[in-house]
């Protein structure tokens, strides 16, 4: 016994070692890792890292925390995955960051600094002679005078400067081919002209002489144009660098690229204030509520009544029954919805072409705002009856049957038993599963994005919006369809407050459930 | 129970059957119209459900043959979808490995220990699960250019880094687990305890073998999660190549490049094999989800 106690005892000992040098190395990876982060301005990642790997190594470091390894992982990917991202779009909804501010401001200056301009009268048209296999010669000509380069080596970039000359030119003039072959290593060349300025490939038959076109004065902000002496400051407003005058304000137009300033609230008063977004996202948000709730009430119909059928004792063939009414849950959705989006489709779709034949209707599925919207609530109910049925037809089990013999005996009939016994008994239990129910639909991004994409689309206004938009895929195209400019800062303001509707539901929910266990 | 059966109640049967005949026949109607037309010619042909003159050219892009017309004419499969699907399986397949172990050790602290902070965790992992993705892609995109810049191999358009985004949904299957484990008696763990076992090896050895069945349903339910997700997958994934199914199949129906009967073929073609598992694991799956249903 004491032998084995103590082997025991050194084995822990040296998993505790591993234990401990895998820890030290992790810390300092890791730590390494923040510095750099933190040196770049990534101030959010290097955050975000230092938290995870810290509350880990506490976590396996420290023997009171047992508990807290099992969770760590699985709590770390959520931190990671959900919330951190939650945080981050609720950080963006109250900045400028859009399509034309996407870069930090000292990125943008760094920009402006390295934009340079072509000084007047500083063109020279050359031609490339090749005198061997890599020594070439360069030969000038600006204004009627010529110049030449010593002969160089290609492989080697050197600086040279040019002379004027009147020699013969030599070798084999090259042709435009091999100036496009090398044209990075001519790139390279720079070539001081004989009155002093450096030349550098502009072209493929020229030099010229390029200068900084701003220069950074001593505040650290401000530009001078070394073309024409006007003065950029950067915009804090606007998030856009703008020309001065001498009292000091700005005028003129704001030169791309812009770079991401804090805005206040300005992205949510622009939903309820500005006329081109207030239109569209109240008409969305009302749409967004009727189609999640329509949804929830016709799933929830078709549900239980089948439910109720499939279970019935008397009914023959009841597998066979529930594994068809199953088999839209079975599809994939992604591949569900395309298939309806063909077969509704107006020209070629065999819906249409059934209705033709059939009734002489022609309807105009994707165009037409109120039968998009029906299209859309026919084919959720087909999605999402089957899920409301699986869970009806777990819960029917739990109703006591005596209940129904009871009410036979009373001579009650089936419609009676089904509002009387079976939905009053389902409806509790039922309830948090509707709520969540309501709260998926109300984000059922894959379905719209899929079967319409919006349209038709809603006239007048500023943002992409459309008929059956959501307001998931509303913010969604907001911030990743071109057109208006995408703009990440209103789609995270509109983000942010359907986070706060979900999360309100989401809490709503948990009450329910737990009154219900009480 | 009603022994002798009234003719009013045969009534009632008959009448339940022709409903469910009827709704059945409405319910399929898209599956088989779906069917019937990757069998017909072209891809703007209309016809019945019984496609008079059959072709399998369709069903050959799917699968990756170049199709010879009768004139000579040639047609290459337009997609991989074969590699769709592939890349779907793979992405999936390793997505729920990984959550089923993620979540279970997390549902076995929850289920059987005390700690700081637990009810909170619990509570909190609920409500966070409900926000969707779509609403912070653009917080993920920016998350997975950065991580890209120090792990290649997890960045954008890589399969890693999509299913690194898929982990964070593990609440729900914590919740579900943890039920499941909550119905599972203490007893054996206490007496294996006093022999001497670390929390580890009860967990190991004890509760892990007795889990099986909700362990299967939990990767099912992750798996199907995995390949049905169209909106972080079309964010994460650039090119062609990288596509899962989810992503790739909404290239067919793009108004100016409108390919009807191949995607008709394409979709029966991936969707039979994820159908085919939901429907064998059907049985599990129902008393999981309502398992889970009850608790969350």
């Amino acid at each position: 016994m004491d032998l084995t106690l103590e082997s025991g005892q050194s084995l822990s000992t040296r998993a505790n070692w591993i234990k401990w040098i895998v820890l030290t190395l992790i810390s300092f990876v890791a730590g390494y890792a923040v510095v750099l982060m933190y040196a770049q301005n990534e101030t959010i990642f290097a955050l975000l890292t230092l938290v995870i790997v810290a509350s880990g190594v506490v976590i396996f470091a420290r023997e009171d925390t047992y508990s807290h390894r099992y969770i760590y992982p699985g709590i770390a990917a959520m931190v990671v995955f959900i919330i951190f991202p939650l945080m981050y779009t609720i950080g963006i909804a109250f900045t400028n960051y859009s399509g034309t501010n996407q870069l930090t401001f000292e990125r943008v200056q760094k920009q402006f600094l390295s934009k340079t301009y072509q000084q007047p009268n500083s063109v020279y048209q050359f031609e490339l002679y090749q005198l061997d296999n890599d020594q070439i010669q360069l030969h000038f000509e600006k204004q009627g005078e010529r110049y030449s380069t010593p002969v160089i080596n290609l492989s080697a970039s050197e600086k040279v400067t040019l002379a004027s000359t009147t020699l013969e030119k030599t070798g084999e003039k090259a042709p435009l081919r091999f100036i496009i072959q090398n044209r990075k290593t001519l790139g390279q060349l720079t070539i001081i002209s004989s009155d002093g300025f450096p030349l550098t490939m502009s072209g493929l038959r020229e030099f010229s002489s390029t200068t900084p076109l701003y220069e950074l004065q001593e505040d650290q902000i401000t530009l001078v144009s070394l073309l024409d002496g006007s003065v950029l400051k950067p915009n804090m407003e606007t998030g856009f660098y703008q020309n001065i005058d001498e009292n000091g304000t700005f005028v003129g137009r704001e030169i791309s690229p812009g770079f991401v300033v804090s805005t206040g609230w300005d992205n949510f008063t622009r939903i309820f204030l500005d006329k081109g977004i207030q239109g569209p996202f109240i008409q969305i948000f009302i749409w967004t509520v009727i189609f999640a709730g329509l949804t929830v009430l016709f799933t929830l119909a078709l549900g239980l009544v089948l439910a109720s059928i499939v279970q019935w004792d008397e009914l023959k063939g009841k597998a066979v029954y529930r594994m068809l009414l199953i088999l839209p849950y079975a599809v994939p959705a992604f591949i569900s919805i395309l298939i309806f989006k063909g077969l509704f489709n107006q020209s070629f779709g065999e819906i249409n072409q059934l209705l033709e034949g059939m009734f002489n209707l022609k309807i105009n599925w994707f165009t037409d705002p109120y039968m998009a919207k029906t299209m859309i609530l026919i084919v959720n109910t087909w999605l999402g009856y089957p899920y409301i049925m699986i869970l009806c037809m777990g819960l029917l089990k739990s109703i006591p049957t005596d209940l129904y013999e009871a009410s036979a005996i009373d001579g009650a009939g089936p419609i009676d038993n089904f509002f009387k016994i079976t939905l009053p008994l389902m409806m509790k239990p039922l309830t948090p599963l509707l709520i969540a129910s309501f709260a998926f639909n109300f984000n059922n991004f894959v379905l719209i994005q899929l079967l319409t994409n919006g349209a038709p689309d809603i006239i007048g206004s500023s943002t992409p919006a459309g008929h059956t938009d959501l307001l998931v895929s509303y913010t969604y195209r907001i911030a990743f369809e071109g057109g208006g400019g995408q703009d990440f800062g209103l789609a995270s303001a509109i983000a942010t407050l359907i986070f706060i509707v979900v999360g309100g539901l989401a809490l709503l929910n948990l009450r329910v459930s737990k009154n219900q266990q009480a | 129970m009603a022994i002798v059966k009234s003719k009013n109640e045969k009534n009632r049967v008959w009448f339940a059957h022709l409903f469910l005949w009827v709704f059945c026949a409405a319910i399929l109607f898209p599956l088989l119209m779906v069917i019937a037309i990757s069998f017909r010619e072209g891809n703007f042909a209309s016809g019945s459900l019984i496609p008079s003159d059959p072709t399998l050219e369709h069903w050959k892009l799917a699968l990756g043959m170049v199709v010879t017309h009768a004139d000579g004419s040639i047609t290459n499969p337009p997609f991989p979808v074969l590699l769709w699907l592939w890349n779907s399986i793979k992405v999936a397949g390793i997505t729920s490995i990984i959550i089923v172990a993620l979540s279970t050790t997390c549902a076995y602290a929850f289920a059987r220990m005390k700690f700081a902070g637990k009810k909170v965790l619990l509570e909190g992992m609920l409500i966070f699960q409900m926000f969707p993705a779509v609403l912070a892609l653009v917080a993920l995109y920016a998350l997975f250019d950065k991580v890209g810049q120090y792990i290649p191999f997890l960045g954008l358009n890589t399969h890693g880094g999509l299913i690194f985004a898929y982990l964070g949904g593990i609440a729900l299957h914590v919740w579900t687990i943890k039920g499941y484990f909550e119905t599972i008696d203490k007893s054996l763990e206490e007496a294996a305890s006093l022999d001497g076992a670390t929390p580890w090896q009860t967990f190991r050895m004890i509760l892990l073998p007795l889990s099986v069945p909700i362990l299967a349903v939990v990767f099912i339910l992750s798996f199907v999660g995995a390949i049905t997700e169209v909106p972080v997958a079309s964010i994460l994934l650039v090119d062609v190549d990288k596509y899962t199914l989810a992503v790739g199949m909404q290239q067919y129906l793009y108004p100016q490049n409108y390919l009807w009967g191949d995607f008709a073929a394409a979709a029966v073609l991936s969707a039979l094999p994820i159908t085919a598992v939901f429907l064998l694991a059907q049985k599990w799956l129902v008393g999981g989800l309502t398992a889970g249903g009850n608790k969350g």
